[in-house]
């Protein structure tokens, strides 16, 4: 265990890894309730792109994921975000495009640079291979995060459940979107850097997923969320730091680990609260009611 | 650009974006984007246990796109339908990332998976992926009717004696097939791509069912066909041409859409 903590990539593995964690259970409970499950993907997705030109421009990673994701979400605005029956589209045709600048940057990588691992680091992530002056950008992402979730709070969460009504007590459903997909694109672009950009999904939505049908409160989902991410993505490094030994020198990649943690948390939580409401019938709470389709 | 090497990417390339333009129809229709992104992504993992076995990838494609149609529809029962489908596309790409590591072909094989590889298609390659474009089509032609009611109208659907999980088990079968047919050629990405964007694009042109699939055929194959020959001129990826070409397509059309409404307003029925 002593081994583990002081290891320099564990250290600074842990210390992203709970950056990434913190912010996207915070702005994954928000995606869930709004249902922009989809657009959270595609902004994760086109990051690549931005994850691949970073190497190609020699820039810093978590910058070119930032940058794409935010070009991704205005592109998906523009498009027509805000039609609930266009959403689908606009988001699909932001992604197609996406991928395919992250398909050429990705090629240009390999072929004018020597740097023939970029396409697994940015779509797979290497938790283990971050370089410690990453540290320091990403706490200061996830504080931008929390100081405007924390600001414009009761709008956000008013605007993801009910648009509607938000409208009527005069907040702008537009500024809200758009703030939304801005803090949307930081914790994207975190993720994205700890455990790869195609899977940075899974601690998006899978945290808060989970965490939204156990609470009653948007308060107490966020909580449980960060929990829920936490935990699976301390294990996933503690089990892939392990795995070296228990494969006899193969070790298993990181994002493996913390992806399948999530999975194994979210169908707990989905049959752990369907059991409890057949043998405990309480009625039906009021995040759980918003979650019917 | 169509010596004999090229022939079969020719071939291939024609008889993917066909079958992609039909489901593709359907995947607009019933907003379904998220789904044929995932099941491709999804069935990534099984080319590489199949590369990792050394077993036919078709084998590996199959059987993971088969886990994938299932599990979505799982998953999808417990709770919301978004959330389910994300969750179950990182899980096999998670799985992915696993196999690829043990290979020793890590990078290159990544991103011939990923984003395609339109060369060296060997007639071995091209005769299951055309009888798997031959059996979508007929199973599309037969169900075409159903299909197309119970994704315009479910309640009308309904008292037709339709069986709205029935049609959705068979059409996420089909687009799993055509998942598994275009992966090992255009790669994951480029899958979702074509089933996206040319179909999107000849909804906001017509609206009638037709005409409309008629253009979305058209639309494909003329992105992949502009992005065979642009690909082979640049040796850019493929997957690069035809995200740009099926994003430009859409905008374009609905640019046109835009302008020719407001000169004669008429009533949209575009959604159905």
């Amino acid at each position: 265990m002593f081994a583990f903590l002081s290891s320099q990539p564990v250290q600074t593995a842990l210390i992203v890894g709970s950056c990434a964690a913190l912010v996207s259970a915070l702005i994954g409970v928000f995606t869930v309730l709004r249902g922009n499950a989809f657009a959270g993907h595609a902004l994760a997705d086109v990051s690549s792109a931005g994850g691949a030109a970073s190497f190609l421009w020699g820039i810093s990673p978590l910058l070119g994921f930032l940058g794409m994701a935010w070009i991704a979400a205005f592109g998906m605005e523009f498009l027509g975000v805000r039609k609930a029956r266009e959403r689908d589209l606009a988001t699909g045709i932001v992604l197609g495009a996406g991928l395919g600048l992250s398909a050429l940057f990705l090629y240009l990588d390999v072929t004018t640079t020597s740097t023939t691992g970029a396409a697994v680091s940015v779509m797979f992530g290497s938790l283990f291979a971050i370089s410690q002056g990453l540290i320091w950008p990403a706490i200061l992402a996830v504080l931008a995060v929390f100081l405007l979730v924390g600001l414009f709070y009761r709008p956000l969460i008013l605007t993801a459940v009910d648009p509607d009504l938000a409208t009527l007590r005069g907040v702008s459903p537009r500024w809200m979107g758009l703030l939304q997909l801005l803090v949307l694109g930081l914790a994207v672009a975190v993720c994205a850097l700890a455990i790869g950009a195609v899977l940075a999904t899974a601690l998006l939505i899978g945290p808060a997923g989970a965490a939204i049908r156990l609470s009653r409160r948007p308060a107490q989902a966020i909580f449980w969320a960060m929990m829920i991410a936490l935990t699976a993505v301390w294990s996933g490094i503690w089990m892939a730091y392990e795995s070296y030994y228990w494969f006899s020198g193969n070790a298993w990649p990181v994002s493996f680990f913390v992806v399948v943690l999530i999975f194994l948390f979210y169908l707990l939580a989905m049959f752990g609260s369907s059991w409890q409401h057949k043998y405990r019938r309480r009625g039906i709470t009021s995040l759980r009611r918003l979650q019917e389709p | 650009m169509f010596s004999s090497f090229m022939i079969n990417t020719w071939i291939a390339g024609t008889a993917i974006a066909l079958v992609a333009a039909l489901v593709g129809y359907f995947v607009v229709i019933r907003h379904s984007a998220f789904a044929a992104h995932a099941l491709p992504l999804g069935a990534f993992p099984g080319a590489a246990a199949a590369n990792l076995l050394g077993v036919n990838p078709f084998v590996g494609l199959l059987v993971f796109v088969g886990m994938g149609v299932l599990l979505l529809r799982q998953l999808a029962r417990i709770g919301r339908r978004d959330v389910g489908t994300g969750l179950l596309l990182v899980l096999f790409l998670g799985v992915g990332a696993l196999f690829l590591s043990m290979t020793s072909e890590y990078a290159p094989e990544v991103f011939s998976l990923l984003f395609g590889e339109m060369l060296g298609i060997s007639d071995a390659d091209l005769w299951p992926i055309l009888g798997i474009c031959a059996l979508v089509s007929v199973v599309m032609i037969t169900i075409f009717r159903p299909l197309l009611l119970d994704s315009s109208f479910p309640d009308l659907a309904a008292l037709q004696g339709i069986s709205a999980a029935r049609m959705d088990l068979i059409f996420l079968s089909l687009l799993a097939l055509v998942t598994a047919s275009a992966l090992p050629v255009v790669g994951a990405f480029l899958v979702f791509t074509l089933l996206v964007g040319p179909p999107a694009a000849a909804q906001s042109l017509s609206i009638h069912p037709l005409r409309s699939l008629l253009l979305a055929v058209i639309f494909a194959e003329s992105s992949i066909w502009s992005a065979i020959a642009l690909s082979y001129w640049t040796n850019w990826p493929i997957g690069f041409f035809v995200g740009m070409l099926g994003a430009g397509l859409f905008t374009l059309a609905r640019s046109y859409r835009h302008w020719s409404q407001r000169e004669r307003p008429v009533v949209q029925v575009s959604g159905l």
